[in-house]
């Protein structure tokens, strides 16, 4: 309604009444604070953020990760996986289980998406100091309901996808895109200020560190 | 439908009340304590930098108030621009209807809903069950809440007054009628009553295909929305259902994409005392084949340029809902929420909802009193918000009100005594002879004022009388 528009721009404007017309619009941009905070190697504090949010962690040399992904997926006795259709298949070589691959052009249905026993994925970047994995939607990670629906997720990191400090992260990341920042699984403290674990999403992630 | 704030008694009542209630002063301390701590280790974890964090936190803000007429129309053109619609809402009344005509036309009548303080305070599951719309809360302590028709005493984390066996009752008792039933034999440990969420609200999360949120930033420059949480019932309410309704109050804008550094790192350390929550969502209008392929943005003012408008009082625009103040406050710590009658509880409250109010009543007025001053609240503040500045401020906006008129003869009187070296002198020496006889409640109109302080002790002599005494006695 522009009525209302107008309104309510109105109304900002009246309020504003003692900031001088000429004071400028855009802010300098200084960034006083810190890119990141010194607290070690990005690697190790990733995988000890990951384990306090009770994150299962795997370091592992890139040239195994096809016998790490079928062992974690053995591990966790998952048959059927959803994959997004743009992820390595070479990983899944020397998996049993069976793949259900989704992409926006042809997606999963709900019910399936319900009924499989985990996904598996890629991220965007990872950020060391906060325990994050941030997935952006790129072909190797898949719609957001991929990453959210099955109760497990196995997500492998590349070593060089690993930034210490939440800035760093920011700046690599486009908002263009649909963002899903995951630190450790689904977690709430609503009663009585207890940490559960597992409401909604998945209640089991784990991280695969590719070196 | 759902219970509502109306007919709170003003603080001062309804503080009695609460902190004669045992067993929620139990959980309040418990909780508060234990999220301070948490939050004063992940906050010292950053050393100085959460200083400088802090300001710049404040300082963008703060600028983006001071021009948010231009903010408010570049994120208006940036969200159009990537698919979405902007709805522009003066007050509560349009807001809910701009959002219950969006939901009409859908053809759904079952919504669900993220935690949303925005459409807390417009009362919009009322508005919505008025249309026939039932809204559907997913947050687990929201879903307490409203299962037990009961009322939300904290911004995050909403039924800190309730204990575990209270909602293991709540769930045996309402799920059934809600939806799926609470499973038989359900324990009060808080890892099965989380279990019982899950399966509850899973059905609901499938099968619903409308969601409405809130958001905690709206980023001017790209026009991307952003919400925090933990549990992952946003992500379902964000990403599986085919419409999406954002009511989002004005003064939640960041200009820059960029911005977002430091609040990612303030907002999470502030509220939870987590170095990151489990979950962050960020769209930016629709994008094809995945989440939502309609977005409404509605964008909320109901009393937000009034707030503005008041150069003092304008800070507390600059909230990021953390609610480290609740959690550090000795007063919220002993009353809990409900006794500040509005969803925005605790210190922050008690500057926020008079001001959106307008101090039209008498709960309003009482609210910049709900506070000892001790100035805890500004320092846990990651946006500085000196919160007892605008508190003191608010109250000489009361005092100057009509009433009060027993109160401002007795300052008149006082600025005659204080006014005078020799009026004082004179008033001193005589409550000096007379210290015995003042008695420790004070009689008539007064005593409302000792009814809740010990009167101090009367020396027998004063500072300048003992000073010209020892003066005179030495030379």
């Amino acid at each position: 309604m522009s009525t209302s528009r107008e309104r309510v721009l109105a109304r900002v404007r009246a309020a504003l009444a003692d900031v001088p017309a000429d004071e400028p619009v855009v802010r300098p941009v200084e960034r006083p604070y810190a890119d990141s905070h010194g607290m070690g190697a990005a690697l190790e504090v990733l995988e000890d953020r990951l384990r306090d949010y009770k994150a299962l962690v795997r370091r592992v040399p890139a040239d195994r990760l096809a016998e790490e992904v079928a062992a974690a997926l053995e591990r966790r006795g998952a048959s059927t996986v959803a994959v997004p259709d743009g992820i390595d298949a070479d990983w899944f070589s020397r998996t049993q289980a069976e793949l259900r691959p989704d992409g926006r052009d042809r997606p999963l249905e709900l019910r399936e998406l319900d009924g499989v026993d985990g996904v598996v994925t890629t991220c965007a970047v990872a950020i060391a100091e906060t325990g994050t994995i941030v997935l952006d939607g790129g072909p190797d990670q898949g719609r957001r309901a991929i990453t959210l629906v099955p109760d497990y997720h196995l997500c492998v990191v590349r070593a060089d996808q690993v930034v210490d400090g939440v800035p760093q992260g920011v700046r690599r990341l486009d908002p263009a895109r649909p963002l899903t920042w995951i630190s450790g699984p689904s977690a709430t403290s609503d009663i009585e200020l207890n940490r559960v674990e597992g409401v909604h999403g998945p209640r089991t992630l784990e991280v695969l560190l590719v070196e | 439908m759902s219970a509502t704030f109306l007919g709170i008694p003003p603080f001062p009542e309804a503080a009695r009340a609460a902190v004669n209630d045992s067993r929620l002063r139990h959980n309040l301390r418990k909780a508060t304590h234990t999220i301070r701590d948490k939050r004063g280790a992940v906050v010292t974890e950053l050393e100085e930098d959460w200083e400088r964090l802090r300001s710049e936190g404040a300082a963008i803000k703060s600028h983006t108030l001071r021009h948010l007429d231009h903010y408010l129309e570049q994120l208006e053109a940036a969200v159009e621009r990537a698919g979405g619609h902007v709805h522009w809402a003066a007050d509560a009344a349009e807001a809910n209807a701009i959002v219950t005509r969006l939901v009409r036309e859908t053809g759904e009548t079952d919504v669900v809903k993220v935690k949303s303080m925005a459409t807390q305070e417009i009362e919009l599951n009322d508005a919505l069950a008025e249309a026939g719309i039932t809204a559907y809360e997913t947050d687990l302590a929201e879903l307490i809440v409203q299962l037990g028709d009961d009322l939300p005493s904290h911004i995050l984390v909403p039924a800190i007054h309730l204990g575990r066996s209270q909602i293991r009752e709540i769930f045996l008792d309402q799920m059934a009628e809600w939806g799926v039933a609470a499973p038989e034999g359900l324990t009060d440990d808080p890892r099965a009553l989380a279990e019982a969420a899950r399966v509850h609200l899973r059905e609901r999360f499938l099968r619903t295909r409308t969601a409405i949120s809130g958001a905690n930033f709206a980023v001017a420059d790209s026009g991307t929305l952003v919400v925090l949480e933990s549990e992952g019932n946003g992500r379902m309410c964000l990403t599986l259902p085919e419409t999406l309704i954002s009511v989002v109050g004005i003064e939640k804008i960041v200009p820059t994409w960029a911005d977002l550094e430091v609040f990612l790192q303030t907002l999470p350390r502030s509220s939870t005392g987590e170095r990151m929550n489990p979950y962050t969502s960020t769209w930016t209008g629709v994008t094809p084949g995945d989440g939502p392929q309609e977005f409404h943005l509605v964008l909320l003012d109901n009393g937000r340029t009034d707030v503005l408008a008041d150069t003092v009082g304008r800070q507390a625009l600059r909230c990021i809902r953390c609610s480290a103040c609740l959690n550090t406050c000795p007063v919220y710590e002993r009353t809990g929420g409900h006794a500040y009658g509005s969803v925005y509880p605790g210190p922050i409250g008690a500057i926020l909802t008079p001001q959106l109010r307008g101090m039209s009543s008498e709960v309003d007025e009482a609210l910049p009193y709900a506070s000892s001053l001790c100035g805890a609240c500004y320092e846990v503040c990651p946006v500085a918000i000196d919160i007892p500045e605008v508190l003191v401020h608010l109250r000489e906006e009361v005092a100057s009100g009509p009433g009060h008129l027993g109160e401002k003869a007795v300052m008149k009187g006082a600025e005659a005594v204080l006014g005078s070296s020799h009026a004082l002198a004179a008033a001193q020496r005589a409550a000096g002879a007379a210290r015995n006889l003042v008695p420790r409640h004070l009689p008539g109109m007064a005593g409302a004022w000792t009814d809740t302080r010990d009167l101090p002790g009367v020396p027998a002599e004063s500072f300048r009388q003992w000073w010209n005494k020892h003066e005179k006695g030495q030379s």
